[in-house]
């Protein structure tokens, strides 16, 4: 019998591919809108919010999406008024949330089988139901990607901007965050809580190292992104490794050939040609 | 009859303490290019965020293109105000090129779900040929100069084929040859288009030539206003900028004029 005929590794693979996708484009946002930071906040509040859901014995991922919304609630503002720098209290609230997970994990009963299972991640134990729940926020981010293409094209490039022309930018920017929560939420139990935030950074930071347009970027990314989650689950089963790591390492691999092979790191040649050519006119 | 297309009545606007205006009034006629001027933290920026809908007044009455402006209808009212601030800093690596940076100008007017269509494209590449930046139209939008980022966000402005033209200080940081361009560049707009201008700036030689009033404001209120030779007097500047006559005197004569 292969493989691929055990309902296990087919949950796998489809999560690996939904949740490659949603990842990747959800990173998209969060590298070209300049808030890693924000995103890392979220996804921790996502994994305190699992343990605490674990704990109290009600379902983790409604505690999962919960505090990641709450998350972004709090740091949201900070980032859409932008007039300070908002890292110190991202920072705090980062720790904060790393700081109720471990809480919340020592003060559980019995086992921590399961909390351990949030920490690293278990793709292999998906359900049918996990695997319908990601596929339906994977078509849910891309579908809104689709739809209100150019307002978050002009909400990332700059939010002044994109309202002084009357797109409603503030309320793409909390979209974009809720989408944020939401990818998190689903991906949270495959990935791991700590590792999950590298599967949204690493295949987005590729892709932006590759690409001088926005559509391409997004296509790249949900690209990389999956392709991280298959090949790390193929090492996962080649070396009976946690396969949560192997992706993240794998994505990390994909966004160093990127870095290395970059067009953009010659950005001096690229801007050579148009000075001269400006000084003509 | 030219007919008033802004008319801000006694208007309060306040950010968190500070009091950014303190019941300023203004009318402007269709076609007038008005230039605002005053020092650092007078209102003026504010004092445009409240014509294009996004300051929140406390009181006082804003009137702009026959809307009376309420907190709930400032998008629609944004469509038809075209805004260029000061010289953003762009990342060299943002993946978008200039024509699309200046087609973001039209989404307003495409509406929620529109998409461009071919005239809509022609209307950006004819805005760039009117900047003079048809030829770097495909290039990244970061790896431009302050100057020729300033010209793509003019186009951005009148691709969105505003009635009301907002200028925040837009060649602040440019050299002084951009700032000439661009200078030079308004003034062919307002002439050719007659469109209504305000033009805000801190630096009295950045202030158009082709001003018909000129607005003096400090601390957040309208300290003078008419014409640029009546307003632009050296007791008015030294009013202005609390600095003595003679050190006015000076400088001006010091100064290049544009």
């Amino acid at each position: 019998m292969s493989i691929f005929e055990y309902q296990f590794m087919q949950n796998a693979i489809l999560t690996a591919f939904l949740g490659g996708i949603a990842c990747g484009s959800i990173g998209v946002f969060v590298v070209l809108m300049h808030m890693p930071f924000i995103g890392v906040c979220m996804s921790h509040a996502a994994f305190a919010g699992a343990l605490l859901g674990l704990w109290l014995g009600f379902h983790p991922l409604i505690g999962a999406f919960a505090l990641s919304l709450l998350a972004a609630a709090i740091v949201g503002p900070l980032a859409d008024r932008g007039e300070l720098s908002p890292e110190t209290s991202v920072g705090v609230i980062f720790s904060l949330m790393l700081g109720l997970a471990f809480l919340f994990m020592g003060l559980m009963p019995g086992t921590k089988s399961g909390a351990l299972e949030l920490l690293w991640g278990s793709i292999l134990t998906n359900t049918r139901a996990d695997v319908i729940f990601l596929g339906v926020v994977a078509v849910l981010v891309t579908g809104l990607i689709l739809l209100f293409y150019k307002e978050i094209q002009a909400t990332i490039f700059h939010r002044g901007m994109a309202l002084s022309v009357g797109i409603p930018a503030t309320a793409i920017l909390y979209g974009i965050l809720f989408l944020t929560g939401a990818t998190i939420t689903v991906t949270l139990r495959s990935i791991g809580g700590i590792l999950i935030f590298s599967l949204i950074l690493n295949p987005a930071a590729a892709a932006y190292q590759l690409t001088y347009s926005m559509k391409r970027m997004f296509l790249l990314s949900a690209g990389f992104g999956m392709l991280s989650g298959w090949m790390g689950l193929l090492f996962s089963y080649l070396f009976n490794i946690p396969s949560g790591a192997t992706i993240v390492v794998t994505s990390s691999v994909i966004f160093l050939l990127a870095a290395v092979f970059s067009p953009k790191r010659r950005v001096k040649g690229w801007r050579a040609r148009p000075l001269a050519e400006a000084s003509h006119d | 009859m030219s007919e008033t297309v802004i008319d801000i009545e006694n208007a309060v606007v306040s950010y968190r303490e500070d009091v950014a205006l303190r019941g300023v009034s203004l009318k402007v006629k269709v076609g007038e290019f008005v230039g605002i001027i005053g020092p650092n933290g007078a209102g003026k920026t504010t004092l445009l965020t409240v014509v294009n809908g996004l300051g929140r007044l406390l009181s006082g009455r804003v009137k702009v293109l026959g809307h009376q402006l309420t907190p709930g209808n400032g998008h629609s009212l944004r469509k038809k105000v075209g805004y260029v601030a000061q010289v953003q800093t762009i990342d060299p690596r943002m993946p978008m090129n200039v024509r699309e940076v200046v087609m973001i100008g039209r989404y307003g007017l495409l509406g929620l779900l529109g998409r461009p269509k071919r005239h809509d494209w022609e209307v950006v590449d004819e805005m760039l040929r009117l900047v003079g930046m048809s030829h770097l139209a495909r290039r990244p939008i970061g790896h431009l100069s302050g100057g020729e980022q300033q010209r793509v966000a003019v186009a951005r402005c009148l691709a969105q084929e505003p009635e009301i033209f907002l200028l925040d200080e837009p060649t602040a940081s440019l050299d002084w040859k951009a700032q000439t361009d661009i200078l030079e560049l308004v003034k062919e707009i307002h002439g050719a288009r007659n469109l209504t201008t305000l033009f805000v700036t801190h630096d009295l030689s950045c202030l158009p030539v082709a001003c018909d009033r000129v607005v003096l404001m400090k601390e957040g209120q309208v300290c003078g206003e008419g014409t640029p030779v009546d307003q632009l007097t050296d007791e008015n500047l030294s009013q202005l900028y609390d600095m003595p006559v003679s050190e006015v005197k000076k400088r001006r004569v010091e100064s290049i004029p544009v």
